[in-house]
């Protein structure tokens, strides 16, 4: 396959999954912020999403508050952020039409629809008609496309790029989701019914509220919540069921340059694969989580040098 | 003037070949039709089936409008078409290989020579190349308009980079999802089996000794108008769509970059104009080409389809002599008429062309898409008078030529069904001896009432073609 189509095709999952996680993790602080509190922490955790992207400054430009509304129109629908659930949905589409020769019919309509559909929406019809219904919306789109990557493609290297793109993303997104919902929720700790439900709607926005009560069957505890968010190898958006796929991924499209890479992918596999929640919180479930970004973005990075970006003609 | 209509006689009667057509729009209720229409429309966007028109806001993509119309020819007429379009592509490809051989027709007098070798479009640097099968124009789109019964003249050898196909496929499969019942009614000839045809024409003309040739479709990137053409036929093909950054040179041979190392390229169906192609050896400052590849071509380890250099033979100041080539190298009468062309370089044509210029149709010698063009009967004075200036300081670079009573067709406009003038695309693919192509082609059709003009950057739609079988 040409390094460029499996660039695109990466990207193109990238951002439809990273369209999806931001939804997620909107749609849980708005979720959050309507449970009774003081205004300054809800306007703490809209600052958080702000922080998380590394977007002040551009937020800064536009708004001279940090309020639930603007950060909802700043990261929703804002063509000039390029972070936004907009851009994503515009990246995704455009990486799609790029290689569309590749990809299916179904998932070639899927994606243009998706942007077409977006383009319409301004932020005030969005708002006005329940900005949740949106967040469900974009989670839906996500999974159609998610939907008939499986239903219909070969699972040839194209599949192999595409999953990896997704993989990554979201074990990226899950652990940002965690990190900064974690430091939000911690210093509470006044086991009070807000407590649950913050919790709650943490778990919710990972599709894991069910989940965890399958698993555990007991109260939910913020131990818990991490254990299950990091280490459940059979819940999909955890971090070990991400890397168990990406390795499994990257096993099927190495060639002779990406030794250096796929090791680095089973040693952060391996991590996890052996790792203990109690570990983990001895060591800082912050200084965990930050490390865990960073070999996720550099295992990103090798990737694109040893199959995306041109390689040299050594052959 | 009176104009030929393909569906009705000049009696008001439904010819023969429309008449399963007509009865079943007589009984189909105008609201199945409007709905089937939406439909059509909806679909096409949806598959993003579009082109980008240049001057336009960026990006900017655009529907090209379908009739649910067809334009029907009948079996006969077929054939004889199909055998003036073999003949011309044979000929024409044959005056390729002449002219960058041994230029026999310059030397029997039948062509001035400096018309040929003082053109922009032709390529010294193709001089004694040899090519797979002496082909250079592997695809050509040679546009044909009808005058009158059994009269059909060509405008235009497209040998360069010709589109449209992907229409020609997408309104047969919308034709047929809308309205299958027509197609239980009607013996129409299949056009689906085009992208099979194409790939076995260019894995029939892979450099000598390559048994199982890698072929790829290059395209100039997502912002070219034909953009969702490329990646069609390379999707319906199965070959990798690739863009110039895609491809490198080393030691004379082409590979493309793909994530198991350098993969080498035989064959490249290139939608790129020559220009492009080769920073090394054409335009310089050409990021869309690869550096190195006309080296690689000139050494045989690469086939481009069109062979560079192509633009000499379906350039407008060439087309006049086609005739000539076809008596010079085939020993033949032409099948397919000429559209008589005045040469405004010659002083007495140019005068000619300066008295008549609200008759005639004008154009740029290397004008294309319906851009730089007057059409005489259509237009202001003050148009005429700006074409007349054009003419005065650069007579060399245009022709004109009558304008041409096209037919028309029943076509859905706002205001109805009404009649409006069509042309006809066919795709005519070479490979050695061998000329062939589905049957029918691209029909577009001008939308603006009285135009003739049936490009789609200038408006025009499209319309399902249908031979019909005997």
């Amino acid at each position: 396959m040409l390094s460029r189509t499996a660039d695109h095709l990466f990207w193109m999952s990238r951002y439809i999954e990273r369209a999806e996680n931001l939804a997620r993790l909107l749609d849980v602080t708005w979720q959050m912020s309507l449970v009774p509190q003081s205004l300054d922490a809800i306007n703490q955790s809209w600052a958080a999403i702000i922080a998380l992207n590394s977007l002040e400054e551009a937020y800064a430009k536009k708004y001279s508050t940090v309020n639930g509304e603007n950060v909802l129109k700043f990261m929703v629908s804002d063509p000039d952020n390029f972070a936004s659930i907009h851009s994503c949905l515009r990246m995704a589409r455009e990486n799609a039409h790029a290689v569309r020769g590749t990809l299916t019919t179904e998932m070639w309509e899927t994606l243009n629809a998706t942007w077409l559909e977006a383009r319409e929406k301004t932020f005030d019809q969005l708002f006005n008609a329940g900005i949740g219904d949106y967040f469900e919306w974009v989670k839906m789109r996500s999974s159609l496309s998610r939907g008939t990557t499986l239903g219909t493609l070969l699972q040839d290297e194209a599949y192999h790029f595409i999953r990896l793109g997704t993989l990554l993303e979201r074990a990226d997104n899950t652990a940002r989701i965690l990190d900064v919902k974690y430091h939000v929720l911690r210093p509470h700790d006044d086991e009070g019914a807000t407590d649950f439900y913050e919790w709650g709607a943490l778990l919710r926005s990972v599709s894991a509220f069910e989940v965890y009560r399958k698993v555990y069957r007991d109260v939910i505890t913020p131990e818990r919540v991490a254990e299950l968010l990091i280490f459940n190898q059979d819940m999909p958006r955890s971090l070990q069921f991400c890397m168990n796929s990406v390795v499994k991924n990257l096993d099927l499209i190495a060639n002779s340059n990406s030794g250096e890479t796929q090791r680095q992918g089973g040693m952060l596999h391996a991590h996890l694969r052996y790792g203990r929640i109690e570990d983990v919180l001895e060591h800082g479930l912050h200084e965990w989580l930050t490390d865990f970004m960073d070999r996720i973005y550099m295992l990103g990075n090798g990737i694109s040098k040893d199959f995306l970006v041109p390689m040299e003609e050594a052959a | 003037m009176n104009f030929y209509n393909e569906m009705m006689d000049a009696n008001g009667g439904v010819r023969a070949h429309y008449q399963g057509y007509d009865s079943w729009l007589k009984a189909t209720p105008p609201e199945r039709i409007a709905r089937k229409r939406a439909e059509a429309d909806l679909a096409f966007h949806r598959v993003g089936i579009t082109f980008a028109v240049y001057g336009e806001e960026a990006g900017k993509e655009r529907l090209i409008p379908f009739d649910i119309i067809p334009r029907v020819i009948p079996s006969a007429e077929w054939k004889s078409l199909r055998s003036g379009l073999r003949q011309r592509v044979k000929a024409l490809n044959m005056f390729l290989h002449d002219v960058y051989h041994d230029q026999e027709i310059l030397k029997a007098g039948k062509i001035p020579a400096e018309q040929v070798l003082n053109n922009a479009q032709f390529r010294p640097e193709m001089m004694g190349v040899d090519l797979p099968g002496n082909i250079y124009a592997h695809i050509a789109g040679v546009d044909i308009v009808r005058a009158g019964e059994g009269e059909f003249y060509v405008l235009e050898d497209n040998l360069r980079v010709p589109s449209g196909v992907s229409y020609m496929l997408e309104d047969r499969k919308m034709m047929m999802r809308l309205f299958p019942e027509l197609f239980a009614k009607h013996k129409v000839a299949p056009v689906q089996h085009y992208p099979d045809m194409l790939l076995e024409k260019l894995r029939a003309v892979a450099p000598k000794g390559v048994s199982n040739p890698t072929v790829v479709v290059l395209t100039p990137g997502a912002y070219n108008s034909a953009y969702f053409e490329h990646t069609f036929l390379a999707q319906q093909m199965g070959v990798e769509l690739v863009e110039g950054r895609d491809l490198f040179v080393k030691d004379e041979v082409v590979y493309m970059r793909t994530t198991q190392g350098p993969q080498r390229v035989d064959v490249i169906y290139r939608r790129l104009d020559d220009d492009y192609m080769d920073p090394l050896a054409f335009r310089a400052d050409s990021s869309l080409g690869v550096p190195g590849i006309l080296k690689a071509y000139q050494a045989g380890n690469v086939t481009l389809s069109n062979a560079i250099g192509t633009g000499v033979a379906d350039d407008k100041s060439i087309y006049p002599y086609v005739p000539d080539m076809i008596r010079f190298y085939l020993d033949e009468e032409p099948i397919l008429n000429n559209v008589p062309t005045y040469m405004c370089r010659k002083p007495d044509d140019l005068k000619y062309v300066l008295d008549h210029l609200a008759e005639l149709v004008v154009k740029e010698v290397h004008g294309a898409g319906g851009y730089g063009m007057l059409v005489g009967p259509a237009s202001t004075t003050e148009q005429i008078e700006h074409f007349r200036q054009l003419l005065i300081a650069k007579p060399d670079g245009y022709i004109a030529q009558p304008t041409l009573a096209l037919s028309n067709c029943p076509t859905f406009v706002e205001e109805g069904i009404a009649p409006r003038h069509l042309d006809l695309r066919p795709f005519v693919l070479s490979s050695g001896d061998c000329v062939d192509m589905v049957p029918g082609g691209l029909t577009r059709v001008a939308l603006t009432k009285g135009s003739l003009v049936v490009n789609s950057s200038q408006g025009g739609g499209t319309k399902d073609t249908w031979v019909l079988e005997d």
